[in-house]
């Protein structure tokens, strides 16, 4: 298996001089099962670089999985190019939204409306399709199995975990802990505890043994307590999740937009030292853009 | 006289619109709202917590493991889908499935329903109307409708009848056939629901001559692009040409004024496809 981060960036994309080592594009992963089989995590600004670098391989199959459809994860896939180009295949794979009724079939289509983009989605040539996933329904690609897990966000998000010939890895897409919306001495606060308890046992058992957790690290503890409820995690929460389901490898990502590369480095350094205990016997890092885990 | 006897009669009979969902309305204005405030208003609200708890336990989406309450729900799938969740369902909830008059409630609550997504996008962009009051003008405009399809069935009928075959505008025939339009019907049902006035004066006025600015600007734009659109329909054949300037720096003409609107379409493809819903709710 096989990964590939083409962009890492949270909420918009960041180019610039304060953004060179980590990457300033918007959540794109690339995964290789053993066959070969094409699975691309999320279609933030990174997944044009992903296409240029496909291009040589076309006509491609590819099998793009969306966590969610928030724009910092759908906004460039208009500009995955073979979706322009006859005998490719895309498979496009995501959440349903029950206040609309729809899913991601409309994708493609809100984006690619005429005043906001030169192409309509009718006009694409490569041969596109959309399948509505439901949480917990594991599919097969290739020598691959993937099953979304219902996470915590404003939106429908799903994390996916991916199995291949007994490796496997875990991609929470956009994930906040969830809370208890009733304070301690509420009386309705130990009935909603104790569903809060089972929803999060479910998604530590779902991400349980994977050699690779992508997670969402937006926040620190800090900035955390003036944006509960934005729906993001913080470096804390995603050591402590590869900590309870026992991952060896977790790539902290969706960096915060304003955070420089030394800024970044400065808070994973101190949320380490923070968390020794938890941390112990995973590797622990950064996601940056161009960074391969092959195992 | 005998019609505005018979119009009480007719709003006494309506059902009370949802307090709670006007409350998860009020809540929602405020951003920082407590979630546990919302889950408290949709929990003590029998109707509208079955109606999402159905939605959610509907072998569609396929949740993992059935949704038994607002709470679980909101460990499920997060505040913010369920607090949207309520107030589709709420606008949908309103509409009676079937009624003796044959007006077509699926088209009407297209119309509706696009109105009020509009209303809430020219609202945010003139910036001179709350965008949520702005959002239930447009819902409930046309309310008066309905209270005709179901307890004046066949007057109505012939009022529909009379716009179809002449082209004149329905609030005339039913002024001609009912006596009084579904401006004042809908008026008084706003009332009865105990709706800010301003939202009342809304309705009451929505054919008269359009205000220059606030909520009746913003619904009689919205009212003409969705039939400009031909976006659902609510028995009204006649389109009023856009007075000048009332677009502001919007557009001197309704297809103007949409397109400036960003996320329209795709918005009114939302209500499409929940306005499809409404047979299994
Ligand atoms: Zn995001
Ligand atoms: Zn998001």
């Amino acid at each position: 298996m096989k990964l590939r981060f083409w962009g890492v960036r949270g909420s918009i994309p960041t180019p610039g001089p304060e953004t060179v080592r980590y990457g300033g594009n918007t959540t794109c992963l690339e995964v290789r099962t053993d066959d070969g089989t094409l699975i691309l995590l999320d279609g933030g600004t990174g997944i044009h670089r992903a296409a240029l670098n496909l291009l040589r391989e076309m006509p491609i199959r590819a099998n793009i999985f969306l966590t969610h459809t928030h724009w910092d994860h759908i906004q460039g896939l208009p500009f995955f190019i073979p979706i322009f180009v006859p005998g490719n295949r895309v498979t496009l794979y995501g959440p349903f939204d029950p206040v609309s009724g729809s899913g991601v079939e409309q994708v493609m289509e809100v984006q690619m409306q005429y005043s906001f983009f030169p192409v309509r989605e009718a006009e694409l040539r490569a041969n596109m399709d959309y399948r509505v996933l439901k949480p917990g329904v594991s599919v097969s690609v290739g020598d691959a199995t993937i099953t979304p897990v219902l996470l915590s966000h404003p939106v429908v998000n799903y994390g996916y975990r991916i199995e291949c010939n007994g490796k496997s890895m875990f991609f929470t897409g956009d994930h906040e802990p969830h809370t208890n919306i009733y304070a301690p001495g509420d009386e309705a606060h130990a009935a909603y505890e104790e569903m809060l308890v089972r929803q999060r046992s479910e998604i530590v058992s779902a991400m349980a043994g994977v050699d690779v957790l992508v997670a969402d690290s937006s926040y620190t503890p800090e900035e955390y307590a003036t944006k509960v409820g934005w729906g993001h995690g913080t470096y804390d929460s995603s050591i402590g999740l590869a900590a309870a389901a026992g991952a060896k490898t977790l790539f902290c990502t969706h960096h915060e937009p304003t955070r420089s590369d030394d800024a970044l480095e400065a808070v994973f350094a101190a949320a380490l030292a923070r968390n020794r205990a938890a941390a112990a016997g995973i590797d622990i890092r950064l996601a940056a853009e161009g960074v391969v885990l092959e195992w | 006289m005998h019609f505005e006897k018979e119009l009480l009669i007719a709003v006494e009979k309506m059902p009370a619109f949802p307090k709670s969902v006007q409350r998860v309305l009020e809540l929602t204005r405020n951003p920082d709202s407590a979630p546990k405030l919302i889950v408290e208003v949709i929990a003590k609200d029998p109707v509208m917590t079955a109606r999402i708890l159905r939605v959610l336990n509907s072998a569609f989406y396929g949740l993992p493991s059935k949704v038994t309450g607002v709470d679980h729900a909101v460990v499920m799938l997060g505040i913010n889908t369920i607090k949207n969740l309520a107030i589709r369902i709420a606008a949908v909830g309103m509409i009676p499935p079937t009624n003796d008059a044959g007006f077509d409630t699926n088209r009407y609550l297209l119309h509706s329903l696009g109105c009020a997504e509009a209303a809430r996008l020219l609202a945010q962009k003139l910036d001179d109307a709350d965008p949520t009051e702005a959002y239930i003008a447009g819902l409930l405009h046309d309310i008066g409708k309905i209270l005709y399809a179901l307890y004046q069935p066949r007057a109505f009928r012939a009022a529909l009848d009379r716009s179809a075959a002449t082209g004149l505008a329905l609030h005339l025939a039913e002024q001609e056939v009912l006596g009084v339009d579904h401006t004042v019907a809908g008026a008084l049902l706003a009332k009865k629901w105990e709706f800010p006035d301003t939202l009342v004066d809304c309705i009451r006025q929505h054919h008269q001559a359009p205000p220059r600015q606030g909520v009746g600007r913003t619904l009689f734009l919205a009212n003409q692009i969705m039939k400009v659109r031909a976006f659902g329909d609510a028995g009204n054949p006649e389109i009023v040409a856009l007075p000048e300037g009332l677009g502001g720096s919007l557009g001197n003409d309704y297809e103007g004024v949409a397109e400036s609107l960003a996320g329209l379409d795709n918005l009114l493809a939302q209500a499409g496809s929940y306005a499809g819903m409404k047979e299994e709710s």
